[in-house]
């Protein structure tokens, strides 16, 4: 029975403790799954798993290259899953181009330390652009109601896990704003506003892409500036230029500007939980400190409130 | 943090989006490319509309199919479209064309003979040519010129249709010019154009000539052309649903350059295809295909656009008719061809995508917006009869063998077709002559 008391606790003490990385994986793998075979998505399995095999020992053979070989599989693992999830072709080499490109961006366009776009963002905008018989369907999710309550249940959790749910949250009501805007200006009846809301390739993205930790400003403040600027981009490449794939165009333009943003709003860098800060090595600990001007024990108690 | 959970935060926004959804009721949404003016008393029934959408580099041809079967003066077709047409921007088409590309493109059978078990008899094909969808759209009627607001851009002739291009300050005053022609306007025609005067668009509205039209000696209204310049690519179909009393279809045949017609804002599915089905369907199809139809529409709760083809128009093999001429396309609206013809089978370099979509008033909120992907794989609502071998059972050792196949192959045929159209599966079983299927109860073997 005693054994049975302990076991609970630790068994939500991992839970909590997990990386949140673990979480988004698995939401991935489950809405890749019902993209699949309930939604009708047109992604041949060869695709997905070439995508995997490529992304995975891209990561792997980078990290050999640079000896970080502390550093895990887990965010190779969400990129192939963004990459699966987007992007669509007639043919089988692209996707694995794609996935070993957009991991391979993470070690070669680095400022201030970290890598600059988001992987997928980047692997799939230039798949789009630059390879041939390639698209992206934003209408593939649809508009359910049922299925965007899954999207915001699943996502809220994986943004809070990852302490990055502010971003989420103000893109959506950035965005709901524009739109309800414009609906209001023409004269549409309100009864629409639920329809592209409801976009399950919108909070796809609000969930599982600008509201990744690593390719986002690091204060709160500066956060949510960004949300708003690519919302609005976003809104005006759809509205005014009558363009697709409004939300990654937004994003891959509104990305260069994350270096000037972290430079004039500067805040404490984000860790993965299961990453520790190696403390012993002073260079690693002035990076991640770096603008702040204050010492060790200050930069762990501002993380903290911070997250 | 704040004091709210985020996870609390998302269900809250959640039920407010359903309280939302659920509490405002959706005023009648809208259909198709113009709508119905229907004058006082007369009941216009919207069936299916057929229209061809050509678009390349900011370029777009729309062809409507006209089957309005009406009182010619009550006849009147209002668009909304970018800018003023000019009288060459706007062309009389033919109604063979859309029997072509229609039969060119519509869903088919594919008929096959198993070939003697006991001999290695070569493999007999035969394609059966499909059914045609039918086709009606009828529009109302308008006449006189005031202004409300509403400035007559110009006036012309074409064909048996008189036009005018109009653009309006008001949807109000919009709605009052075509009523004060003595039409009863249905009712929200003012919202349903609104969207449209806001955003400075023009409108194209049609009407019969009587003097035109004897001329031309046929009885039916040909289809109306046109084509102009757009940074869209969409079909404002929110126009429409006025008159509908149910689910309207829409059948649209897109012709680009490079490749496979989606929506951008609705989920485009392909039609279930490929599958076998029982061979009594042969004489059926047109009713089995429009109960699937049916079926797939219901199940997706009127709000997915079907592909029910995409083809590259250079080849095709076998032809479900004869491939679309260059004249043809170019009637039709293709203009970027350059007169080669194709490398096989006299076709030439455009794609057609067929779509097909079954709306009401409530399912479909916002105008149908396109992309052209670069998808060329090719695709067609297809499903395959397999005619059994007509010979005897104790002919040779592999026929019993054959005979067991085959039965398992019509009960999975059946099946198929159950779970297709929704029928009830003994019925077809019934229809194909196999013995119904004693149901099992499991509980009956216990106590025996």
């Amino acid at each position: 029975m005693r054994a049975a008391g302990r076991i609970v606790p630790s068994f939500l003490r991992a839970w909590r403790r997990a990386d949140p990385r673990l979480y988004q994986i698995a939401f991935q793998a489950v809405l890749l799954g019902v993209g699949v075979l309930v939604r009708d998505f047109a992604l041949d399995p060869r695709q997905m798993a070439l995508a995997f095999a490529a992304g995975l020992a891209t990561q792997w053979l980078w990290l050999r290259a640079l000896r970080l070989q502390h550093k895990g599989m887990l965010s190779a693992c969400i990129t192939c899953f963004g990459v699966s999830l987007l992007l669509r072709a007639d043919t089988l080499w692209v996707h694995p181009l794609a996935a070993a490109v957009a991991i391979s961006s993470k070690f070669l366009i680095r400022v201030r330390g970290r890598h600059l776009y988001n992987p997928a963002n980047l692997g799939v905008m230039l798949a789009i652009l630059l390879l041939p018989g390639t698209w992206v369907s934003p209408g593939q999710w649809g508009n359910d109601v049922a299925l965007a309550g899954w999207f915001v249940a699943l996502g809220g959790l994986v943004t809070q896990r990852a302490r990055r749910w502010d971003i989420a949250w103000v893109f959506l009501a950035a965005w709901f704003a524009l739109i309800a805007t414009r609906v209001a200006v023409l004269g549409q009846p309100w009864a629409i506003l639920a329809h592209p809301l409801t976009n399950g390739g919108l909070l796809l993205f609000a969930f599982f892409m600008i509201s990744d930790p690593m390719t986002i400003p690091n204060r709160r403040a500066a956060r949510v500036g960004y949300a708003i600027v690519v919302a609005a981009v976003a809104f005006a490449w759809q509205y005014v230029l009558f363009r697709t794939n409004a939300l990654l165009w937004a994003l891959f333009l509104a990305t260069p500007l994350l270096p000037l943003i972290d430079r004039w709003w500067p805040g404490a860098a984000f860790r993965w939980r299961s990453a520790p800060i190696e403390s012993s090595d002073p260079q690693a600990l002035a990076q991640e400190t770096r603008g702040m001007g204050v010492d060790i024990g200050a930069a762990r108690a501002y993380t903290k409130l911070n997250g | 943090m704040s004091s709210l959970s985020p996870r609390l935060a998302a269900w809250l926004i959640v039920l407010a989006i359903l309280v939302v959804f659920v509490a405002v009721a959706s005023p009648p949404a809208v259909a198709f490319c113009g709508f119905y003016v229907g004058k006082a008393d007369a009941s216009l029934f919207n069936e299916a509309s057929q229209v061809i959408l050509v678009r390349r580099d900011g370029k777009t041809v729309i062809s409507m199919a006209n089957d309005y079967r009406g009182l010619l003066t009550e006849f009147a077709l209002v668009v909304p479209v970018p800018q003023v047409l000019e009288r060459g921007q706007v062309h009389i088409g033919e109604r063979r064309l859309f029997e072509r590309i229609d039969a060119y493109s519509a869903p088919r059978l594919a008929e096959y003979f198993d070939p003697d078990p006991c001999a290695a008899a070569a493999r007999q094909r035969q394609d059966a040519a499909s059914v045609a969808k039918p086709a009606s759209v009828a529009e109302g009627g308008l006449n006189k010129e005031k202004v409300l607001g509403v400035t007559v851009e110009a006036a012309y002739t074409v064909g048996e249709y008189d036009i005018v291009m109009l653009s309006a300050k008001q949807s109000d005053g919009l709605e009052t010019w075509l009523h004060d022609n003595g039409y009863r306007i249905p009712k929200g025609a003012a919202a349903a154009l609104k969207p449209y005067v806001r955003q400075k668009m023009k409108f194209f509205v049609a009407k019969v000539n009587l003097e035109e039209q004897a001329k031309t000696g046929v009885t039916y209204l040909r289809p109306l052309q046109f084509a102009f310049e757009s940074e869209k690519f969409m079909l404002p179909v929110r126009l429409g649903m006025l008159n509908a009393k149910g689910p309207q279809d829409l059948v649209l045949y897109v012709l680009t350059p490079q490749g496979r017609v989606e929506t951008t804002n609705y989920r485009t599915v392909k039609m279930p295809a490929n599958m076998d089905l029982p061979t009594y369907v042969r004489g059926e199809f047109a009713p089995t295909y429009k109960a699937l139809f049916d079926a797939q529409a219901v199940r997706e709760d009127y709000r997915a656009i079907f592909t029910e083809y995409f083809w590259d128009m250079a080849w095709c093999d076998p032809c479900a008719a004869d491939p679309l001429s260059p004249d043809e396309l170019r009637q039709a609206g293709v203009f970027w061809l350059d007169g080669q013809a194709g490398a096989r089978g006299g076709g030439q370099p455009v794609m057609l995508t067929r779509l097909h979509l079954r709306y009401t008033k409530a399912s479909l909120p916002e105008d149908l917006v396109f992309q052209e992907t670069a998808d060329r794989q090719n695709f067609q609502a297809r499903y395959v009869l397999r005619h059994p071998w007509k010979g005897d059972a104790g002919s040779c050792a592999a026929a019993p063998a054959y005979f067991e196949d085959l039965a398992r192959r019509q009960e999975r045929e059946a099946q198929t077709l159950a779970s297709l159209t929704g029928w009830d599966v003994n019925v077809i079983r019934a229809k194909m002559a196999l013995a119904p299927r004693p149901r099992s109860l499991w509980w009956e073997s216990l106590w025996k």
